[in-house]
């Protein structure tokens, strides 16, 4: 198992959902977060105080997901998530060492399958 | 001259200017938290550059002597607008009176456009709009033009102001296009008690609207106050049914639109109609308009915020209520359609759809030929940033982390020796 961690713009993030839900990833987190990744810094003025914004908002998405569907996910946050200017995001893959479901105490493999998908396996 | 008109008058002014930044808020609350302070600006920006154009020409197009069409140029720069008496109060008084409506029927259409125009162009097309539509159309009406000589009834802007801001709002809106956004995904309000707070900013201000243009404290004034504040309540009751009926949960967006709705519906009526008459029209005015908004979100037109349905269709139903509704008794001027004048029910729909036609053709004029000399529309990474920071370099809720203070630079180039220390200090890779 992998843990998918997407770092990616505010205003891409439906279209990622979207190309998840295409790949059939049922499960995923998200948060608000500030980064920085090297894109032009904004510049505003309050009143004669300006300030350098060296953080952007970004949303960061953890998707636990089993081996073979590693790379259908990678490549559906990849299509989705660019525009092609600096400050596009990362996604790093992470190994995974143990995985439980709560509800069920389901171990591993099993704790990442959606329910679905078990059923008829 | 009296001196009673004269205070209403300048109460009803200051009550009329306030419903301008009381939009901003209105309009600012139904959009993402990365436009608001962009849709605010809209409506504040009209305070200054629709004033000023105003004042300069504006009025003199709309109220000097002229043609039928067009008043001349005898008040530009406010050329002889004196202390001198115009009806019962000062000239000059009203003139400023009339110039907070011009300012807040130009920022009216911002509500179409919003999310997505550039800010200078939209600030060249409000100027100029109100110079060359506003004017001329409230010449028509209240200038002793060609609609006034046919007799249309419009008390307070029916036509002049939300017709004209509707048709506006409907060219400029399809002219300019869609958002990148509008129907792939949910674009939701970011403060509904921004827009409930305009909205009742809007209803108190609108008391100078509609009872200031009896144009002094007398019993038309009363007449108008009455039904500026039962025809919205009537539109708010009926509003309210209908959410009920329709998903049974009332809705405080709803709630507030409805407010504007009946407002825009009474104001050409205010002072032609009973307080029985106006509150008919209030009720009656919810269903087209509920309808319009309905019927909107599933076209591709991105009227964003129901400029159309609101104004349009509600100053529309307004004005040709008023043809049916008004009462000699109440207004010593005429009778409507249900008191044994249909005529006028005609000439109040000819103002209406001279009215939609001039302003339509005009505004797709206005933003074609700023079209053709600057890009109208924000660049898509910028609508996607948002037009807060990619037009003002301001955020509407900035949290502060992150942000490192610029301090002024000292005069003159930097020492030569200072440059190579900081090269080598280096930056961020």
């Amino acid at each position: 198992m992998k843990l998918v961690v997407a770092i990616i713009r505010p205003d891409m993030l439906t279209s990622v959902l979207e190309s998840l839900f295409h790949t059939e990833v049922r499960g995923l987190t998200i948060s608000r977060v500030q980064g920085h990744g090297g894109e032009t810094e904004r510049v505003e003025t309050y009143r004669g105080t300006t300030v350098k914004m060296d953080l952007s908002e970004k949303v960061r998405l953890e998707i636990g997901v089993s081996d073979h569907f590693v790379t259908p996910t990678v490549e559906a946050i990849l299509s989705s998530a660019r525009t092609g200017s600096v400050g596009d995001g990362k996604v790093f893959v992470l190994p995974v060492e143990k995985v439980y479901r709560i509800r069920t105490g389901e171990v591993d493999q099993d704790a990442v399958t959606p329910v679905e998908a078990a059923a008829t396996a | 001259m009296i001196a009673a008109d004269t205070a209403w008058m300048l109460a009803s002014t200051a009550l009329v200017l306030l419903m301008t930044p009381a939009l901003g808020f209105f309009y600012g609350g139904l959009v993402r938290e990365k436009n608001s302070l962009n849709t605010i600006m809209m409506s504040v920006a009209a305070l200054g550059f629709v004033g000023i154009a105003w004042a300069l020409i504006g009025y003199s197009f709309a109220f000097a002597p002229g043609s039928g069409f067009l008043g001349g140029m005898s008040f530009a720069l406010l050329r002889g607008v004196g202390l001198d008496a115009q009806g019962t109060i000062p000239h000059l008084l009203f003139m400023s009176y009339q110039a907070t409506f011009a300012i807040i029927t130009a920022a009216l259409i911002s509500g179409a456009i919003v999310e997505r125009m550039r800010f200078g162009p939209y600030l060249a097309f409000i100027t100029l709009w109100s110079l060359f539509v506003y004017a001329p159309v409230a010449h028509w009406v209240w200038g002793g033009g060609w609609l006034a000589k046919l007799g249309a009834l419009d008390f307070a802007g029916g036509t002049v102001v939300h017709i004209n801001a509707g048709a506006a709002a409907l060219v400029a809106a399809t002219v300019l296009g869609p958002r990148k956004d509008y129907g792939r995904q949910a674009i939701l309000p970011h403060s509904v008690p921004f827009t409930v707070l305009g909205a009742g900013l809007l209803w108190f201000g609108w008391f100078g609207f509609n009872a200031g243009s009896a144009l002094g404290a007398n019993p038309s004034a009363a007449l108008a106050f009455t039904n500026t504040l039962f025809a919205p309540a009537a539109t708010l009751m009926v509003w309210t049914m209908m959410d009920l009926l329709r998903t049974g949960k009332v809705t405080a967006v709803g709630g507030a639109t409805a407010i504007v709705v009946g407002l825009v519906a009474v104001t050409p009526a205010a002072g032609f109609v009973g307080p029985l008459g106006g509150l008919a029209l209030g009720a009656l005015a919810a269903f087209p308009s509920y309808y319009a908004l309905l019927f909107r979100a599933r076209t591709r037109l991105d009227d964003s915020l129901d400029v159309v349905a609101a104004h349009g269709v509600g100053g529309t139903v307004g004005a040709l209520l008023t043809g049916v509704l008004a009462q000699k008794v109440w207004n010593t001027a005429t009778d409507g359609a249900l008191f044994g004048n249909p005529k006028q029910l005609g000439i109040q729909a000819a103002a209406v759809l001279a009215t939609i036609v001039y302003s339509a053709a005009l505004t797709w004029g206005l933003m074609k030929a700023i079209g053709a000399v600057a890009a109208l529309r924000a660049t898509a990474p910028d609508e996607g940033l948002g037009l807060d920071v990619s037009q003002h370099g301001e955020e509407a809720y900035a949290r502060g982390e992150g942000a490192i203070l610029i301090l002024d630079e000292p005069p003159g180039p930097p020492t030569p020796a200072a440059a190579p220390v900081l090269r080598a200090e280096g930056g961020r890779g």
